[in-house]
């Protein structure tokens, strides 16, 4: 599966996702600058993005604990979720998401 | 406690690896004071996930991150380290003597010939909202933390974010403020709910006011703030006058000072050997997710590792003509002695 991620430049990456990782750890493995500073336990709010409008309803709802990590999250934004709390599939082929300010 | 400390080893970053480092320099007779900049040892364990389970602690089956640390606590304590909490290591440099002197922001002095760098991934510092031209208005008219309440007197303040310290001085600062609007974006918060329930009786009353919105531009000159823009997809864009804008999102980690201290840096992280963990700088060692080398895994348990190699290391720094006495605590009477179970 693809994801499509735009960093914080505006620049493009193509990204080969892996069944069963989550979106974050192939941000943070493709070198691009998402702090994901817990580690992808739900706890820190610093692997915000923006998920396309027309990828966002195609993604499992937000967990309670997702819903309550993006309060400590800045710029939040109707299509913000925790990349870390995304896991990547053949469903998400192709998605689309951008990079949150850090 | 600040003024000058004179000891063995410095450490900066009380997180679980300088915990144990203090353990493992204990056992070798030699003394730490520690430094961090939150105002309680554990770093991230206890900051970002005191209730998370952690698996992979040799031995432990499973520990939350708060009870990681109040062991490490407690198994450090017959070596009585010195903590310097809530204080910001902001310089480093090289006494005549050969001494190393780490300063921080309040003040203090620790002179030691070994310093130790377990900062984890630098210092916890509040989350900044990405707002264009921010910077010029903190600490005139935006503020990120709360040191004396009456600084806010009469007031039109703006706070925003969802957690407990934006609800917590939403309610202290509502009986002080001329006005008080909370901004957040979302009606619901994460905190304690007798906080939620307490802003919104202030609402109801209308001590306070709450919007559903975000922050998306200041307005105002020279470091005043005079109005922001406020935005939600219900109602758009519209303009809100303040006088002051506290954000609270938490904290993020920052390298920070360590990035001035002259040492070799390698993509933020600080480049060790493996057989000392000694930083390109002689007496300077680091440790934990702090370091890197060929073949680093950021695991609370090599940070554990690291330190006790380093303590090998800062003994023949810290006591040159003395000759280091490899023991097991399980049959050392002296070790057992030091721990206080002999």
């Amino acid at each position: 599966m693809k994801i499509i991620a735009t960093d914080r430049k505006g620049e493009v990456h193509t990204l080969e996702g892996r069944d069963g990782w989550s979106v974050m750890e192939i941000l943070r493995d493709a070198g691009l600058p998402v702090a994901a500073e817990c580690g992808g336990a739900c706890a820190c709010a610093t692997c915000q993005v923006y998920v396309d409008p027309e990828w966002y309803d195609k993604l499992p709802p937000k967990s309670d604990a997702e819903t309550d990590m993006l309060d400590m999250a800045i710029a939040v934004e109707p299509n913000s979720r925790l990349s870390c709390q995304i896991t990547c599939g053949p469903a998400l082929d192709g998605i689309k998401l951008t990079i949150a300010p850090e | 406690m600040a003024g000058r400390h004179e000891t063995d080893v410095a450490i900066l970053g009380a997180g679980p690896i300088g915990l144990f480092a203090v353990f493992e320099l204990g056992l070798l007779d030699l003394k730490a004071h520690l430094v961090d900049i939150l105002d309680r040892a554990g770093g991230q364990c206890t900051e970002l996930y005191p209730d998370k389970p952690i698996y992979d602690i040799p031995g432990l089956p499973v520990v939350s991150g708060q009870e990681l640390t109040d062991r490490l606590m407690q198994q450090v304590k017959p070596f009585d380290p010195q903590f310097h909490l809530g204080e910001m290591a902001s310089g480093l440099d090289k006494l005549p003597d050969g001494r190393w002197r780490l300063k921080t922001d309040a003040g203090t002095e620790i002179v030691a010939p070994v310093v130790v760098i377990s900062a984890g991934a630098g210092s916890f510092v509040p989350k900044r909202p990405p707002i264009a031209g921010i910077a010029e208005y903190e600490g005139k008219s935006v503020f990120y933390s709360v040191r004396k309440m009456e600084a806010f007197r009469g007031r039109n303040i703006l706070i925003a974010g969802g957690g407990d310290s934006a609800l917590d001085w939403t309610i202290n600062l509502a009986p002080i403020a001329a006005k008080l609007t909370l901004v957040h974006h979302r009606d619901g918060f994460r905190a304690q709910q007798h906080s939620v329930n307490q802003m919104r009786e202030l609402a109801a009353h209308g001590k306070i006011n709450f919007e559903i919105a975000s922050v998306k531009a200041l307005h105002g000159a020279n470091g005043i703030l005079e109005e922001v823009t406020l935005a939600s997809p219900d109602k758009g864009e519209w303009r809100h006058a303040c006088d002051t804008l506290m954000p609270f999102f938490g904290l993020t980690i920052k390298l920070g000072p360590i990035a001035e201290f002259g040492l070799n840096l390698h993509e933020d992280r600080i480049p060790v050997d493996t057989e000392k963990f000694e930083s390109s700088t002689p007496g300077i060692f680091a440790i934990g997710d702090i370091n890197t080398y060929p073949g680093k895994l950021k695991l609370i348990l090599c940070g554990f590792h690291e330190a006790a190699l380093m303590a090998q290391a800062a003994f023949h720094i810290c006591r040159p003509n003395e000759k280091l006495r490899f023991q097991y605590t399980t049959s050392s009477s002296s070790l057992q002695k030091k721990l206080g179970v002999a």
